[in-house]
């Protein structure tokens, strides 16, 4: 018996379902759908797409995973570099606290480190109820098998039901580690949190294939419910000076700190230290620039608006630009709040990197180009007259 | 040195194009390919093997048609290939995935290094290769862009990280998952592409597999899609031409609000 079919009786052959299909596993023989079930992933995007009611998926497995009553509390885990959080914490805690709000328990920070104790107070002013430390000279560097190590021990012994990370390096590194470890469920990439007022499951939402997908996705039988959510989506959680908690200091047996990885040294980039990943305004460059010289038009447009420099993958193959700049599928995933390109045509490697941008403006001399699909404002002329223009005027708008 | 190669058949996304009416992906007619991290872990494990020699063994978890992928790397220069592909393995998440590859990388046995891309194009999770490391218990190193040193206990490599890159060194046997800056993938030759098209290809199926079958495809992963849908379509961009002068000040006016000051 197969988990999935189609009712030939009541499938019309409308082609919806085809349309609907992710993994292009339908295709309509005889004016029936016919499901491919080599492709198939059994992801029910056709049965919702169906509007007579034509396919049939067996969602329901037998398989019970953890006793679920017994978790509880939403847990952010704040990551930490060089003693300083990072900013992808704050979004975490101000999501967070949404979520436990909505469930009615606590937040928890979850800060690993050395000499780290002391940032306790500012997780806690950031809408955390309790913070929990391990404060070791181990814990000085990220490395992912301590750090796996004692999550996975926090989590035996707290049971929280939310297990929220940032989608960082760091982050998809070692959470993914944990997830395996505890037997449960962990959703990368996540765009979208909340909670399903029925069920009290987290619905975690991401995009896939470059974006061009949206996928609601559950955890319902295991705890818990593991997620690693994208930078610049959240908001940051607001200071509340002053705000009390409770700091739970915990210490484990040395032997948890064993690591078959070491740190050697961590070098940063010279070209800019501005993290692409991490700025809210990024202008990029592709061939239209025609030589490594001209990027410095896109630097200067960059400053004038405070924002990093990206770059097409076809500017970094000719070597314009280093590699660390690139923006699309073989490079990083950005969504800044305002993407400009400037003379990218838009080929979909690059689309896929970019599209979750907020506001998106294209400068490209060709009307047709692509970029201007999923631009929010287009200007169809020369980049070389138009950049240093607008370099121009932001420098008046942007009093920076 | 003996290195085993995990990947996985993904949609070409060059051929991939977005339907203007709709917004949503035109799927029809598009080719597989290996997903493109994971030719840059291929070409790392072939240039590993002309170094020191040894043997390179690759392996995907698909369904049948993706011993298409497999013959291609085999033509660039892998000894050996296997698919592993059941239907029980069908609606896997990054969970069983990586639970599945795991119990086929036990049943080839010894290995020094594991090698995956940083992730898959269309999955994007960067899960699987870190959840293999886990379930093999062995240590891993993710988005490796270069391969300082390697001997037969040790490597030190370079992690690439949001500000630069960290220099990591790490026991062998281990697993790492690497980015496109570590090398230029070559070109299958002739000669490749012949041998390839007569290789064998193992085909392993869950049952010849040392597993819990309880741990596999949609029942054995805990994470289950609800729902899939299309993101809200982009309208497409205001179009402002006219005189560059005209058209910044138009672009700024837009803008409005939106812009820092």
């Amino acid at each position: 018996m197969e988990r999935i079919r189609i009712l030939k009786d009541k499938c019309t052959g409308c082609k919806l379902c085809v349309r609907a299909c992710p993994f292009a596993a339908i295709t309509i023989q005889d004016r029936k759908a016919v499901i491919d079930l080599t492709k198939c992933n059994l992801c029910g995007a056709c049965v919702e797409a169906c509007k007579f009611s034509a396919i049939e998926l067996k969602k329901e497995t037998a398989a019970k995973g953890t006793d679920l009553g017994l978790y509880k509390n939403v847990w952010v885990f704040c990551e930490q570099k060089k003693g300083k959080i990072q900013s992808i914490s704050w979004e975490l805690l101000g999501e967070g606290r949404k979520l436990a709000d909505k469930l009615k328990v606590k937040l928890c920070g979850i800060l690993l480190g050395s000499n780290i104790s002391g940032a306790a107070a500012g997780i806690i002013e950031r809408g955390a109820d309790e913070v929990y430390v391990v404060d070791e000279k181990e814990l000085e560097n990220y490395l992912d098998e301590p750090y796996t190590n004692i999550l996975v021990e926090l989590v035996r012994e707290y049971r929280p039901e939310i297990f929220l990370c940032g989608a960082t390096t760091l982050g998809r590194s070692l959470v993914s580690r944990v997830a395996v470890k505890i037997y449960t469920g962990l959703t990368a990439d996540c765009t979208g949190l909340d909670i399903d007022k029925e069920t009290g499951n987290l619905l975690q939402t991401r995009p896939a294939f470059g974006g061009n997908i949206m996928a609601t996705i559950i955890t319902p039988n295991y705890r818990p419910q593991m997620a690693t959510v994208r930078h610049k989506v959240m908001k940051e959680a607001a200071v509340q000076k002053g705000r009390k908690g409770a700091v739970i200091a915990k210490r484990f047996d040395k032997k948890i700190y064993a690591s078959r990885t070491r740190l050697i040294n961590m070098v940063d980039e010279l070209e800019q230290t501005v993290n692409l990943c991490e700025a809210d305004i990024i202008v990029s460059g592709g061939r239209g620039l025609g030589c490594a010289d001209n990027f410095k038009l896109i630097r200067e447009l960059a400053i004038s608006i405070g924002g990093a420099v990206g770059a097409s993958r076809a500017a970094v193959d000719s070597d314009w630009i280093p590699y660390s700049h690139q923006v699309g599928q073989t490079g990083k995933t950005v969504c800044p709040k305002i993407y400009i390109a400037c003379g990218i045509s838009g080929q979909i490697q690059h689309l896929i990197g970019m599209q979750s941008s907020d506001v998106i403006i294209a400068i490209n001399r060709d009307p047709d180009a692509p970029i201007f699909n999923v631009a929010t404002y287009g200007i169809v002329g020369d980049l070389f007259q138009v950049v240093p223009l607008l370099t121009k005027r932001f420098k008046e708008v942007c009093k920076k | 040195m003996k290195i085993i190669v995990c990947i996985k058949q993904v949609p070409n996304s060059a051929d991939v194009k977005i339907d203007p009416k709709t917004n949503t992906l035109i799927r029809e007619g598009v080719e597989s390919v290996i997903n493109p991290f994971d030719t840059y872990a291929i070409e790392e494990a072939v240039r590993l093997k002309e170094r020191f020699a040894g043997t390179i063994t690759i392996i995907t978890m698909g369904p049948p048609q993706a011993e298409a992928a497999l013959r291609e790397a085999l033509s660039l220069g892998c000894d050996e290939a296997i698919l592993i592909s059941d239907r029980a393995f069908a609606g896997s998440d990054t969970w069983a995935t990586s639970y599945t590859l795991s119990s086929a990388i036990k049943k080839i046995g010894s290995y020094d290094l594991i090698l995956c891309g940083k992730q898959a194009s269309d999955g994007d999770t960067a899960q699987v290769g870190p959840g293999v490391a886990t379930h093999l218990d062995i240590p891993q190193v993710t988005y490796v862009k270069k391969i300082e040193e390697i001997n037969g206990e040790k490597a030190r490599v370079e992690r690439l990280v949001e500000d630069g890159y960290e220099i990591v060194e790490v026991s062998l046997p281990c697993l790492f998952t690497v980015v496109k800056e570590i090398n230029v993938p070559r070109l299958p030759s002739l000669k490749g592409k012949i041998k390839a098209k007569a290789a064998k290809v193992a085909v392993w199926n869950a049952a010849s597999l040392e597993c819990d079958p309880k741990r596999l495809g949609l029942e054995g992963s805990p994470t289950k899609v609800m729902k899939i849908f299309n993101p809200p379509p982009r309208k497409g961009a205001v179009k402002i031409t006219g005189e560059p002068e005209e058209a910044v000040d138009k672009l700024i006016e837009l803008l409005g609000k939106d812009l820092p000051r």
